[in-house]
């Protein structure tokens, strides 16, 4: 089928992800926090969708919202949620973290406008096979991006083993 | 011929509609089934009272559900308490959605007649057009990562089980609900790496080309099923894994009853209840649709008879093999003892998890030679 309502969908996805997002932020009760999380991973999913990206989708739902918001929400559950209620919210690094957004976001713009130089047209490349999506991520992880890839693997080994070597009284 | 986009959501809807339906009598005769096999496993009748057999058990106990007194304690957090159920319940029923369970049906083509006023394609147009021959498969939607998206929504699944633990505000539902996550994310890496075997072989994500993969037979009389096809190792680890991941004996550790009376759905009563109950079974039988559709060749079995016959009987071969699927959870039910939580937890980490990548591995070796 072709896609149908499509700047309806994205508009809907957006805004839902951004509502999600400001709402992590602004909850005192950090259950409420995590859920507003998921929420807006699920639509970061859907936005994944609607770019014919289906398996980086299915993998977002699978790991981030199925997998880590888990273990979130599972060490959440066990701290005090009505003395973390009555705490008042600090946060001493507000400047530092102004200055970081304003910085964010004028480089979005930035890369916004210049979009045409930075992103020529020729090198986008939707492929509307959805079909070969799957293939086109692994044969772009197991051959262009080769090095990143083991790399990352290699940082995610290196952090597996610190966690045992953590958790762990005696090795 | 494609279906015109206001025929198909039509049919989009009446197949949704039957497909619930169905998925939802299913697990009311699996209660009772269930029911009625321990039952007779333990040298009891089960359900004989209402209707012949107990067939109309599951009736009886719908109407007292709704009918009881829906208890809402005072020390609960109010809105995920009611909204927990509700998010096992649907995230349950929607990976029905992807399941294929046969061919497609074709029908058509055949001439509009004379005296309807009009045709959808074009309105007002007097009838006499020819139409079709359209082709419906038997699935509500066909998606190309059909296996992503059921693997992601039972992932999701657990929300429900650790929120109901969590806003319940009782010690024995917190911990059921901790224990529910903690076991259901185990045990969804096992589940996920056993399941790499078989889209190794068979190359696609899509529930169909999967099944269609296993057409055939090996030497003329054995199928050519992916259990039979190297991947026993697979189903195996599979089925244990599903076990834990539906929280069935001998994993049901959440709702250890010796234990933490009734684990996360100790606060829930009535229709709340029920909903728990139901996404239970209705995961059982999402597990049992994976499973035969990825180790049992899914509808594929023999074909004889009149068209209509040879049109419906892969529908059936398909609920015939989930069924054998759910005689066996109740029949490990039946004979199991409840593992601890420590052997539950090096049980998954320590022999599941090297065995399904020792599995996923040779598989691999074996494809690539």
């Amino acid at each position: 089928m072709t896609p149908v309502a499509t700047p309806f969908f994205f508009y809907l996805f957006a805004a839902i992800m951004l509502i999600g997002g400001i709402l992590v932020i602004t909850r005192k009760n950090p259950v409420h926090s995590a859920l507003a999380l998921i929420v807006a991973l699920l639509a970061q999913a859907s936005i994944y969708l609607m770019l014919y990206a289906p398996f980086v989708a299915g993998v977002q739902i699978i790991l981030y919202a199925g997998g880590i918001m888990v273990l979130f929400l599972f060490v959440i559950m066990l701290v005090s949620i009505e003395r973390s209620m009555k705490e008042r919210q600090f946060n001493s690094q507000w400047v530092a973290g102004t200055v970081a957004a304003v910085a964010l976001g004028g480089l979005f713009i930035a890369v916004y406008a210049k979009a045409e130089k930075i992103f020529p047209h020729h090198a986008i490349r939707i492929t509307p096979d959805e079909l070969l999506n799957t293939q086109g991520v692994a044969s772009m992880l197991y051959g262009q991006y080769m090095f990143a890839f083991e790399i990352a693997s290699l940082l995610l080994l290196v952090a597996i083993i610190g966690a045992v070597v953590m958790a762990k009284k005696r090795i | 011929m494609p279906l015109p986009l206001s025929i198909f959501i039509l049919v989009s809807v009446i197949k949704s509609a039957i497909v619930l339906g169905v998925l939802l009598t299913a697990v009311a005769y699996t209660v009772w089934l269930e029911r009625k096999v321990v039952g007779h496993m333990q040298n009891r009748w089960g359900p004989t009272r209402v209707g012949p057999f107990g067939l109309l058990q599951p009736a009886a106990d719908g109407i007292k559900f709704l009918f009881k007194e829906d208890l809402t304690p005072p020390h609960v957090y109010k809105p995920l308490f009611i909204a927990a159920p509700m998010m096992a319940l649907i995230f349950a029923l929607t990976s029905i959605s992807v399941i294929p369970f046969g061919n497609s049906f074709t029908f058509g083509p055949f001439s509009v007649p004379q005296f309807l006023p009009f045709h959808y394609e074009m309105p007002f147009h007097w009838g006499g057009a020819v139409i079709g021959p359209y082709s419906i498969p038997f699935q509500i939607t066909d998606v190309n990562i059909g296996l992503l998206m059921i693997l992601g929504v039972t992932s999701m699944g657990v929300y429900g089980v650790a929120l109901a633990g969590w806003s319940s505000n009782n010690k024995y539902s917190l911990l059921g609900g901790l224990r529910a996550s903690a076991q259901m994310v185990s045990y969804e890496i096992a589940l996920g790496l056993s399941l790499v075997g078989v889209l190794i072989q068979s190359g696609s994500f899509s529930l169909r080309a999967i099944v269609d993969a296993q057409g055939g037979h090996f030497w003329g009389f054995i199928p050519r099923w992916n259990i039979f096809h190297w991947q026993f190792i697979g189903f195996f680890i599979y089925l244990m894994a599903a076990y834990a991941e539906t929280n069935r004996i001998p994993f049901d550790l959440p709702e250890a009853e010796t234990e933490l009376v009734a684990g996360y759905h100790t606060e829930y009563s009535a229709m709340k209840f029920a909903m728990f109950f139901m996404a239970e079974y209705t995961n059982m039988i999402t597990v049992g649709c994976v499973a035969t559709l990825l180790f049992f060749g899914g509808w594929h079995g023999p074909l004889f008879g009149p068209p209509l016959v040879q049109a419906l009987l892969p529908v059936f071969w398909f609920a015939a093999k989930i069924f054998c699927f759910l005689f066996l959870y109740i029949w490990v039910r039946g004979t199991l003892p409840r593992f601890r939580y420590d052997q539950l937890m090096s049980f998954g980490w320590k022999f599941l998890l090297p065995l399904a990548i020792a599995n996923l591995v040779a598989t691999a070796i074996f494809v690539a030679w």
